[in-house]
C-alpha cells in the first residue's frame, strides 16, 4: 500500500463511529421531533455503545441552519440532554447546506492542532419546524400599538391595520431563497440545467435511480448500524427514511409539474431533494483517545476543501470544491473509489458531472489545463441520495461523511470524496480514507 | 446580630432591626420533629425576657431537608389514655395561640417539608414564606394517621385559605408545592432560597393587610348552611373511606359543622376529638403502619450504593415500567428488547407516567432523555445494576443470564424480577451467583410501592443491601424476603384469591364476594382483582405455587382461561368489561350471602401469613404486616394480618379455623405457626 495521502497539518484525525436518525419527510405540519429531539435521538444510541462515558468528550459541535426559537446554540442543548455534563463545551456552526460538514471540519481541525482529542460532531435540521414569521409591517404596527396611549390614539392606530399585514412569512421558503440574487434554490438548478443542456428525462431518470438504490440498500440492510430507530413520546417508531417512493416510475415522475420556474421549467418536487427532518453524528478522535479507550477506527478525515462561486450557480459548488481538493492532494478521479455528492437537485448533480467533462469550464472556471474527466455513476451515491433519502439541510453534510465511510468499509475500498453544494454559492468537499489494519 | 439566646434545639437571634430570628435545629435528628421536648423549649424561648418588644418574629429551620416534619409520631404511641393526650394537645394549642396573638408580626420561613404540626405552627404566624423549589411540600397529612390536625390546624386553615381548600387538604392529606400553596393563599410569598430572608424581613417591616376569603367560602361557613355543606363533604369522603373504618375525616367535618364560628370552642373540641381518635384502633394501626413504612425505608439506608445507570432487559409491562420508574428518579436507563414495538409501547406508558407525575414539559423531557431504547444491549457493559424482566420461564431466564454475565461490569448488581422461580435455580446458570438478587416489583410498578428483595442462598449480603438501596433510590419500599415459593406477597394473596374463586363456583355472586372483601377493608375485591391481574397470570402463579404449597387452583379458573376469558385485558373474565370497567350483574333481592364468606377468604390469607412467619420468609411479624399491607393493600387500619389476629383474639380465630377445617377440609388446617402466636402454651 502506498503512503497515506496528505493529512490535516498536524495530528491524524480518526473517525470512530457514527449514527443518524431516519430522515423523516416533512408533511405540511410540524413533525414529531424538534431539532434538539432529533440530535438527542441520534446521539443517545451512538454514545451508549462507546466504551467511554459521554462526559469524556472534549467538545460537541453541531451544524444547524435554522434551530428553533428555543434552541439557541443547539449544540449545547444537545450536549446537556445527552448527559455530557455541565462541563461540556459545545458550539453550533452554520454554513447553510454544509453546516454538518462544517461541524466535522471544525472538529477535525481542533483534533489536528491538538486542542481536542475526542469530539462529537454532526448536523441536524427539523425543517418541518421552520417558523412562520410575522410580516415586518405587522411587527411595526404592533410596536405602535404598544406605544399608543389613550383611547383616541389607540383607535387611530387600529385604523391603520390592514388585512395584508397578517399574511404570514414562511421561514422555510425565505431560507431557501438567495437574497443577493433573488433566486430560489430551485431556480439556480434550472439555470444549470439550461447551461449544461440537461433535460427533464435525464433529471427524472437520475431521481428514479436514487429511489431504486435506496430501496435496495434498505432491503439488503445496508443502512443497519447507521440509521437508529427512534421513538416519539406516543411510542410511535421511526425505523427508516420515509421519503422513499418504491411505487414511483418514469411515467409518474414525468407527470409532475415544475415548481420553481412555472410553467416552463424542468425541476419538479420529484427530481429535487425532499424537505426533511433528521440528525447525524460522528465521533472523531486523535491518537491519544484511540489508545486510551482502545477505539476501533472506521477511517480518517484527510482533508476538507471549500470553494465559492456565483450564487446563481450555487449547484456547481461541488465541482469547484472537489477540484481543489483533488488538486491539493495530487489525486486523479481514478484514485477515488467512491463518491457522495449531495442530491440537492438531479439537475445540479448532473451539471457538476458535466462541468468536469467540459474542457472550457474546467479551464475558465476551475483554472485547470483541461477537463477533470468523468465520474463513474456506479461509484456515485451508491445507496441513493437526498432525492430519495431527504435533505435536512444542516444534517446532510454529516450524513454524507458517515455513509461514505461505511461504503468504503463494506467494499474494502480506500478513498472516498463527499461533497455538497451550498446555498449562497459555495461548495464543500471532504476526502476520507478507510482505516485498514496495519495502518498508522 | 446583637444578641443570641441558645437552647438545645432552638437558637434565637435579634438583628439590628429588632427582628427575632428563631432557628430550629433539633439535635441528634436528621429532620425537625416537634417532640414534646422541642415544644417545651419553644415555650421557654417565647417567654424569654428581652430588652424591649421585638419588631417581629421569624421562625425558620436550620435543617437542609425541611422546615418541620410535624409532631413526633412515635410519641403518639406512648399516650396511655385520652386525658393525657388532651392535656398535652391543649398545652401546645395555648402556645400556638400565644404566637398568633403576639403584638408584633410573625413569619414562618418554609423550605422542604412543612407538614402536620409544622404547618400548624406556621399557620399560627401572621405570614408564611415558602421557598420556590419542587422539594417544598406543605400539608396536613394527619388523616392518613387516623387523626386530624390537633394543634389548631383545623381551626386556622379554613380561616386562612377558605373552607373548601382547607377541607380538601385536610380530608385528603395531600401536600402542595410552594406555588400551589401561594395560589390558595396558604403562603403569602414564594421566593427562591436567596431571597427568603429578604421576603420575611419585608413582610415584617411593611406588613400587608389580611387576605380576604372568597364569597363562596364565607357563605358556606354561614351557620345555617354548614350542615348542608357537611353532608356533601361526608358523602364525598364515604366514597374512599367508610366511617366504620376511618372515623377521623368524619370527626373533622363534624367539628367544623358544629363550631366553625367559634374558634376558641373549636380549638378545645379539636383537642378532645384528636385525643379520642388517637386512642382508637384505627389511629393506632395507621400510626404503626407509618412507623413500619419508616422501617422499610431505613432498610434502604444500610448501603451507600448510589447507582447511576440501570439496564433493564425485557420491555414488557413490568420491564418497561421499571425502566420508566428508574428514569423518573433521574437514573440513566437503557431498555433492551429485541422487539422495537415492545420498546415503543413501554415508552408510551413511560411518557404518560412522566406527564402525570411531573407535568412541566421541561421535566418530562429531561426524564424522557434518561430512558434510552437499546435494542442491541449496549447498556449491559456500563450499567451499575442490570434488571432482567423477560418471560417467566426457567430456561429462557437461565440462557439470558448465562449470555449476559460475561459482559457485565465486575461491580454490577444483577437482579431478576422473577415472581416464582427460585433464585438458586437462576443462579445455577451463573459463574458468580453471589451477585444475583431478586427484585420483585408489583404491577402497576409506579403505584405499588413495595418491592420484594429476594436473597438467594448464594447472594452476597452486600449485594442485597445494594438492591435495597436502589429500591429506596426510586422511592419504593424494599422488603427483604427469603428465597421461597411465591416469596411473601403472592403467597399470602393466592389462597385468598383461590378461595374467592371457589366461593364463586359455589354460586356466590362475584359482586357479593367483592363487596365482602371491600367491607373488610381491602382496596378491591378478589374477583375483580383476579380479572385486573389477568386470570392466566393468576393460574400460572397458582400452578407454580401448588407444586410446593398445599394449594389447588379451582377448575373454574382453568375453564375461564381456556375459554379465553382472561380478565380486563381480554374484555371478559369473571365479569364482562365495558370501557375497561367491570359490569357486575345485580344480585337478587332475596339473596343472603353465606355467613362464613369473609372468614373463609380472610382466614386463608391470615393462615398463609402465619405460615410465612413460621418459615421465616420475612424477619419478623412487623415486616410481615408491612409487606402484606404495602404489597396487597390489606386493610391498613387493621394493621396487617398478624396484628389483625392479635387484635381479634388468637384463640377465637383458631377455633374458627378449626370449624372451617371440619366443614371445608384441609385447606383450612391451621398452620403449626399459630402455636407460637398463642400467649401461653400450645392449644393444638
Amino acid at each position: 500500500m502506498t503512503q497515506p495521502t496528505r493529512s490535516f497539518n498536524g495530528r491524524t484525525v480518526y473517525i470512530i463511529d457514527g449514527a443518524r436518525t431516519p430522515f423523516l419527510k416533512a408533511r405540511n405540519t410540524p413533525g414529531p421531533f424538534s431539532a434538539a429531539d432529533l440530535a438527542v435521538a441520534a446521539g443517545r444510541p451512538l454514545l451508549a455503545r462507546q466504551p467511554f462515558a459521554p462526559g469524556a468528550l472534549d467538545e460537541v459541535i453541531l451544524g444547524c441552519v435554522m434551530p428553533g426559537p428555543d434552541e439557541a446554540n443547539i449544540a449545547r442543548i444537545a450536549a446537556l440532554r445527552l448527559g455530557c455534563g455541565h462541563q461540556m463545551p459545545a458550539w453550533t456552526v452554520q454554513r447553510n447546506c454544509a453546516s454538518g460538514m462544517q461541524a466535522l471540519d471544525c472538529a477535525a481541525q481542533n483534533i489536528a492542532c491538538g486542542r481536542s482529542d475526542l469530539v462529537l460532531c454532526g448536523g441536524v435540521e427539523s425543517m418541518s419546524h421552520a417558523p412562520l414569521l410575522l410580516d415586518p409591517k405587522l411587527v411595526t404596527w404592533l410596536g405602535g400599538w404598544t406605544a399608543a396611549r389613550g383611547i383616541a390614539e389607540r383607535l387611530k392606530t387600529l385604523g391603520r391595520l390592514r388585512p395584508a399585514h397578517f399574511k404570514p412569512v414562511i421561514g422555510l421558503l425565505r431560507g431557501l431563497t438567495d437574497p443577493v440574487v433573488g433566486l430560489s434554490m430551485g431556480q439556480t438548478a434550472e439555470i444549470l440545467a439550461h447551461r449544461f443542456q440537461i433535460n427533464r428525462a435525464q433529471m427524472d431518470a437520475f431521481a428514479l435511480e436514487s429511489h431504486r438504490r435506496l430501496a435496495s440498500a434498505q432491503d439488503q440492510d445496508r443502512l443497519e448500524g447507521e440509521v437508529e430507530t427512534i421513538y416519539d413520546p406516543h411510542g410511535n417508531r421511526y425505523a427508516s427514511d420515509d421519503g422513499l417512493r418504491r411505487d414511483t416510475d418514469a411515467e409518474k415522475l414525468a407527470r409532475l409539474k415544475p415548481v420553481f420556474d412555472r410553467p416552463f421549467g424542468d425541476v419538479t418536487p420529484g427530481n429535487s431533494a425532499q424537505i426533511t427532518d433528521g440528525a447525524a453524528w460522528l465521533i472523531l478522535a486523535g491518537e491519544e483517545a484511540v489508545r486510551r479507550y482502545q477505539l476501533p477506527r472506521l477511517g480518517r478525515i484527510v482533508d476538507v476543501a471549500w470553494a465559492a462561486l456565483d450564487p446563481a450557480q450555487m449547484g456547481l459548488g461541488p465541482a469547484h470544491a472537489m477540484a481543489s481538493l483533488l488538486t491539493r492532494n495530487q489525486l486523479q478521479i481514478r484514485d477515488i473509489d467512491y463518491w457522495e455528492i449531495n442530491e440537492a437537485f438531479a439537475a445540479q448533480v448532473l451539471a457538476c458531472l458535466a462541468a468536469w467533462q467540459d474542457g472550457d469550464y474546467c479551464r475558465s472556471a476551475l483554472g485547470l489545463d483541461g477537463p477533470m474527466g468523468e465520474i463513474d455513476q456506479a461509484r456515485l451515491n451508491v445507496d441513493g441520495g437526498a432525492i430519495s433519502i431527504g435533505h435536512p439541510v444542516g444534517a446532510s453534510g454529516a450524513r454524507l461523511g458517515l455513509h461514505l465511510l461505511r461504503v468504503l468499509q463494506r467494499s474494502g475500498a480506500r478513498r472516498g470524496v463527499a461533497s455538497l453544494c451550498i446555498g449562497g454559492g459555495q461548495g464543500g468537499a471532504m476526502l476520507v480514507e478507510r482505516h485498514a489494519e496495519g495502518m498508522p | 446580630m446583637s444578641e443570641s439566646i441558645d437552647s438545645k434545639h432552638w437558637r434565637a437571634q435579634i438583628d439590628p432591626d429588632g427582628i427575632v430570628w428563631l432557628h430550629l435545629n433539633v439535635s441528634d435528628a436528621s429532620a425537625n420533629v416537634l417532640s414534646s421536648a422541642v415544644l417545651a423549649e419553644l415555650e421557654q424561648q417565647l417567654a424569654a425576657p428581652r430588652a424591649g418588644p421585638p419588631r417581629g418574629l421569624v421562625i425558620l429551620s436550620d435543617k437542609p431537608n425541611g422546615f418541620m416534619a410535624g409532631a413526633d409520631v412515635k410519641e403518639f404511641t406512648t399516650f396511655t389514655d385520652s386525658t393525657q393526650a388532651y392535656t398535652q394537645i391543649r398545652r401546645v394549642q395555648t402556645m400556638f395561640d400565644q404566637i398568633e396573638h403576639l403584638p408584633y408580626p410573625s413569619v414562618s420561613l418554609i423550605h422542604g417539608f412543612c407538614l402536620g404540626g409544622g404547618l400548624e405552627l406556621a399557620l399560627a404566624c401572621t405570614y408564611r414564606v415558602a421557598q420556590d423549589d419542587p422539594r417544598t411540600r406543605i400539608g396536613l397529612p394527619e388523616v392518613r394517621l387516623g387523626i386530624h390536625p390537633g394543634f389548631g390546624g383545623s381551626v386556622r386553615l379554613p380561616r386562612r385559605v377558605g373552607m373548601f381548600a382547607a377541607m380538601d387538604l385536610m380530608l385528603s392529606g395531600r401536600t402542595l408545592d410552594a406555588r400551589a400553596a401561594k395560589k390558595i393563599g396558604l403562603v403569602d410569598q414564594v421566593a427562591p432560597a436567596r431571597y427568603l430572608q429578604r421576603a420575611a424581613r419585608a413582610l415584617i417591616l411593611t406588613p400587608p393587610g389580611p387576605r380576604r376569603l372568597a364569597l363562596r367560602d364565607t357563605a358556606a361557613t354561614w351557620r345555617p348552611i354548614r350542615p348542608w355543606v357537611g353532608r356533601i363533604l361526608r358523602q364525598k369522603v364515604s366514597r374512599h373511606a367508610p366511617r366504620t373504618h376511618y372515623p377521623a375525616p368524619y370527626a373533622l367535618i363534624d367539628l367544623w359543622v358544629r363550631d366553625a364560628n367559634n374558634p376558641q370552642r373549636m380549638l378545645d373540641k379539636e383537642a378532645a376529638s384528636v385525643s379520642r381518635l388517637i386512642m382508637g384502633p384505627t389511629a393506632r394501626n395507621l400510626i404503626r403502619v407509618f412507623l413500619l413504612q419508616e422501617r422499610l425505608k431505613s432498610l434502604g439506608r444500610t448501603s451507600d450504593f448510589s447507582p447511576q445507570h440501570i439496564h433493564v432487559i425485557g420491555a414488557g409491562v413490568m420491564g418497561g415500567d421499571i425502566a420508566a420508574l428508574c428514569a423518573m428518579s433521574g437514573l440513566r436507563v437503557t431498555l433492551q428488547d429485541p422487539a422495537p414495538d415492545h420498546i415503543g409501547a413501554s415508552l408510551q406508558r413511560a411518557y404518560a407516567l412522566f406527564q402525570k407525575r411531573l407535568k412541566l414539559p421541561r421535566l418530562v423531557r429531561a426524564v424522557g432523555d434518561n430512558l434510552i431504547p437499546d435494542i442491541a444491549g449496549n447498556g449491559l457493559r456500563q450499567a451499575d445494576v442490570v434488571i432482567e424482566a423477560v418471560f417467566e420461564d426457567i430456561a429462557v431466564k437461565q440462557k439470558l443470564l448465562r449470555d449476559i454475565e460475561p459482559q457485565l461490569k465486575s461491580q454490577a448488581v444483577l437482579a431478576s424480577n422473577t415472581s416464582s422461580i427460585p433464585l438458586d435455580v437462576l443462579g445455577a446458570a451463573l459463574a458468580r451467583p453471589e451477585r444475583l438478587v431478586g427484585l420483585h416489583f408489583f404491577n402497576p410498578v409506579a403505584k405499588m410501592q413495595l418491592v420484594e428483595v429476594v436473597d438467594g442462598p448464594a447472594t452476597d449480603p452486600a449485594i442485597a443491601r445494594r438492591a435495597c438501596a436502589l429500591v429506596r433510590h426510586i422511592d419504593h419500599l424494599p422488603l427483604p424476603v427469603k428465597n421461597s415459593p411465591g416469596f411473601l406477597v403472592n403467597r399470602v394473596l393466592m389462597p385468598y384469591l383461590l378461595e374467592a374463586v371457589t366461593l364463586e363456583s359455589e354460586g356466590v355472586p362475584g359482586r357479593v364476594i367483592d363487596q365482602a372483601a371491600v367491607d373488610f377493608g381491602m382496596p378491591m375485591g378478589p374477583i375483580e382483582l383476579g380479572d385486573t391481574v389477568g386470570l392466566d397470570i393468576c393460574l400460572s402463579v397458582a400452578d407454580i405455587l401448588s407444586r410446593r404449597l398445599s394449594l389447588t387452583a379451582p377448575p373454574r379458573l382453568r375453564e375461564l382461561c381456556e375459554a379465553g376469558h382472561l380478565g380486563r385485558k381480554s374484555g371478559r373474565g369473571f365479569y364482562p368489561y365495558r370501557d375497561g370497567k367491570p359490569v357486575k350483574p345485580p344480585v337478587g333481592k332475596g339473596y343472603t350471602p353465606p355467613q362464613d364468606l369473609t372468614e373463609r377468604m380472610i382466614l386463608r390469607m391470615v393462615n398463609e401469613a402465619v405460615a410465612c412467619l413460621r418459615q421465616g420468609v420475612v424477619a419478623d411479624a412487623d415486616l410481615l404486616d408491612a409487606g402484606v399491607i404495602f404489597g396487597t393493600g390489606f386493610a391498613p387500619f387493621r394493621g396487617g394480618p398478624i396484628r389483625y389476629v392479635q387484635e381479634t383474639g388468637i384463640a377465637g380465630m383458631l377455633e374458627t379455623m378449626q370449624k372451617l377445617q371440619r366443614s371445608y377440609g384441609e385447606r383450612f388446617a391451621p398452620d403449626p405457626g399459630w402455636e407460637a402466636l398463642l400467649p401461653r402454651g400450645p392449644q393444638l
